[in-house]
């Protein structure tokens, strides 16, 4: 079976341009080298903080950034290459979900108008004012929905109607970037339900851009936890919380406080020293190196592969044979290595 | 004498000739060196209250009936210079974005000298020696060079470190925190909010923490406050309540999220509905409409706040047992 996208290799190098006559003095390294292949139907994770470029791969996905180096191949066909009109198939059938649905969606539009827009310009063949009522009944809310101005729903509402725009043509992937980052905590669980309810019901694959790795492990099969614009780590959901390989993944884990204070308690935190770098000035060698708590000499010249660890399971660390005692998400000691 | 006591505290905000309150007969305690959450979804009105303790309530905003007792002494009859006295000096705050509450044109050294100056009544070089521990005491490195930076040369982490620095510049006895890591990446977060208790800890210093996430609660404090629509419809040991909460709303909050040391397969059982908006009317018990518990009189009669919780009905932990 052919994976339905398949990132290979991608890089995103952005220029850095100074002076009047705007020459190029640098660049930031936004995505290096990013292979990923998403099956249909699954649900696959991006997570990590920021400047770790996950969202410039999201928006390279959707052909709102060209990639500098690679290729994106969708259901078979290459489509970082296409331009202007060659790309509106493509265009139908990945749709995107924001984090903040009141700066996603026109504050002059009804949620109707919203919804209608796009079925117009993609030329639906078929009832508009039906498929707009379909729409907003398949995201759980009212016909009455469709008069209402953004300003006048509340935000768990709005992002209703951000999915529903997204449904809209009947995509095949949807790119969610943070989106249930914004919402209130009972909010975001019915949000989290409804995604999960609608990829069952239509075969959706999605592509769900998060911070929270608690709700990236809820809703996603498989994940890639990215550093500084590179993988560091890959794996269906149990592999990567059940036995993190790579210290970062570790300490992004272990960063996550649970919600219950007899477990927070008996469990031993290691903090992860220092800041993020500055993407305009990666570390050499593995970007992690400087905040590592077990990087040793080599970690600092040289690029770690990424080294396959069985099943869906891959990680770039040097280190990863001495790595391995951890089975417990509850019991991290990346440090006592 | 608990350090701070709030009692039966109201505020309203008067827009239009129309007053609407936003927090409503709310009533808590902090004791000295203490850490006390406050949870709650938007509109809990669990910032307006804190806002109200500080002093620091926008035009709009009243305190309608109430008192808040900082160690006896009720703020409410003081005046405006004697309560700025005490910000700084006796209680501080953090807020959740340090981009904003940090003047961007002056050096970060200015400011946390401007705050030692103005509380400690330190010369300026005795406040810049102080300047140089405090921003070692909360981690920033090369604390000399960086005190003549500005805030954009800090990242956002550094950013909320200098603001513990200021809040804590005076040794306050009550620090305030709302959302202090929101706005921070996850490593980040764990770093600044261990900080905050290590210096917590250290100072005999008490902390009311106000967040939206049940995991920085559980991992930091000993004593929770639950706000909804206005109201504290729970407070207790954060234990007590992570393992058995009795306000419906509680036990709705812990089952929506996704936790890590849980079956991924475990669904989420969200809370009906949306959080009560502060300009609709809601009669009896503000959680009603979202309350998969409520009955008749939930609808009609606001129910007292007694051994902890405001529900006609709570929990008890047999029920519990028979809902999962």
């Amino acid at each position: 079976m052919t994976a339905l996208l398949r990132i290979d290799d991608v890089s995103v190098h952005f220029p850095i341009r100074k002076g009047l006559l705007q020459k190029q003095v640098g660049e930031v390294r936004a995505v290096e080298g990013v292979t990923l292949s998403l099956q249909r139907g699954e649900a696959f994770g991006l997570v990590g903080e920021s400047g770790c470029g996950k969202t410039t791969l999201a928006r390279t996905v959707l052909r709102l950034v060209d990639p500098t180096l690679g290729a994106i191949w969708f259901d078979g066909t290459n489509i970082s290459d296409l331009r202007g009109k060659a790309l509106a198939p493509y265009r139908k059938q990945v749709a995107a979900i924001f984090q903040d649905p009141f700066s996603s969606l026109n504050p002059r539009m009804t949620s109707g108008q919203i919804l209608s827009e796009v079925l117009h310009v993609h030329a639906f063949d078929g009832s508009i004012p039906d498929r707009v009522s379909e729409l907003l009944s398949l995201c759980g809310l009212a016909p009455r929905f469709a008069d209402l101005y953004p300003h006048e729903m509340s935000g768990g509402q709005r992002q209703r109607v951000g999915i529903a725009r997204a449904l809209a043509l009947d995509p095949e992937l949807i790119v969610c970037d943070e989106a249930v980052s914004a919402l209130d905590v009972s909010i975001q669980a019915q949000i989290i339900n409804l995604l999960e309810e609608l990829r069952v019901k239509f075969g959706l694959t999605y592509l769900f851009i998060g911070h929270d790795l608690s709700v990236v492990r809820h809703l996603c099969d498989r994940l890639a936890v990215m550093y500084l614009g590179r993988i560091m780590e890959t794996g269906t959901s149990d592999e990567i919380f059940s036995s993190p390989r790579h210290p970062y993944t570790q300490a992004l884990i272990d960063a996550v406080p649970a919600p219950d204070p007899d477990g927070e308690d008996a469990r031993e935190h290691v903090n992860l020293a220092g800041e993020i770098p500055s993407p305009l000035d990666p570390p050499s060698g593995c970007v992690f190196h400087t905040r590592c708590p077990i990087a040793f000499s080599k970690c600092a010249t040289d690029v770690p592969p990424l080294q396959r660890l069985g099943g869906h399971h891959a990680a770039s660390c040097f280190a990863i044979d001495q790595n391995k005692k951890t089975t417990d998400p509850k019991i991290r000691n990346a440090k006592s290595q | 004498m608990p350090l701070l006591d709030t009692q039966n505290l109201t505020v309203s905000l008067t827009q239009d000739g129309i007053e609407t309150p936003l927090v409503r007969d709310v009533s808590f305690s902090v004791e000295r060196g203490e850490t006390l959450a406050i949870v709650g979804e938007s509109g809990s009105g669990k910032s307006v209250s804190s806002l109200a303790i500080m002093g620091l309530l926008a035009k709009a905003l009243q305190i309608q009936s109430g008192r808040i007792l900082f160690e006896g002494r009720d703020l409410r009859t003081l005046d405006d210079e004697a309560l700025r006295q005490m910000r700084g000096r006796d209680m501080s705050m953090v807020f959740q974005e340090p981009m904003t509450s940090l003047n961007p044109v002056r050096s970060i050294g200015s400011q946390i000298i401007e705050s030692i100056e103005e509380n400690l009544g330190f010369s300026r070089s005795d406040a810049r020696a102080r300047a140089i521990d405090l921003l070692k005491e909360v981690g920033v490195a090369d604390a000399e060079r960086r005190l003549k930076q500005y805030p954009h040369h800090f990242s956002g982490g550094m950013r909320q470190r200098v603001m513990i620095a200021i809040a804590l510049a005076a040794e306050p006895k009550l620090i305030i925190a709302d959302e202090p890591t929101t706005a921070l990446d996850v490593t980040i977060q764990a770093q600044i909010l261990d900080l905050m208790a290590r210096i917590c800890k250290d100072h005999g210093t008490a902390l009311i923490l106000i967040t939206h996430n049940l995991g920085i609660v559980a991992r930091y404090a000993q004593r929770v406050n639950v706000m909804y629509g206005g109201r504290i419809v729970e407070s207790g040991d954060a234990r007590a309540i992570y393992n058995a909460p009795r306000h419906p709303y509680s036990e709705g909050l812990l089952r929506s999220v996704p936790r890590l040391d849980q079956d991924r397969s475990i669904p989420l059982k969200p809370i009906q509905g949306s959080p009560a908006d502060p300009f609709t009317s809601i009669s009896g018990c503000r959680f009603h409409p979202r309350c998969p518990y409520a009955t008749h009189i939930c609808k009609q009669e606001v129910p007292p706040f007694t051994a902890g919780v405001a529900c006609h009905f709570p929990l008890t932990a047999d029920a519990l047992e028979s809902a999962s």
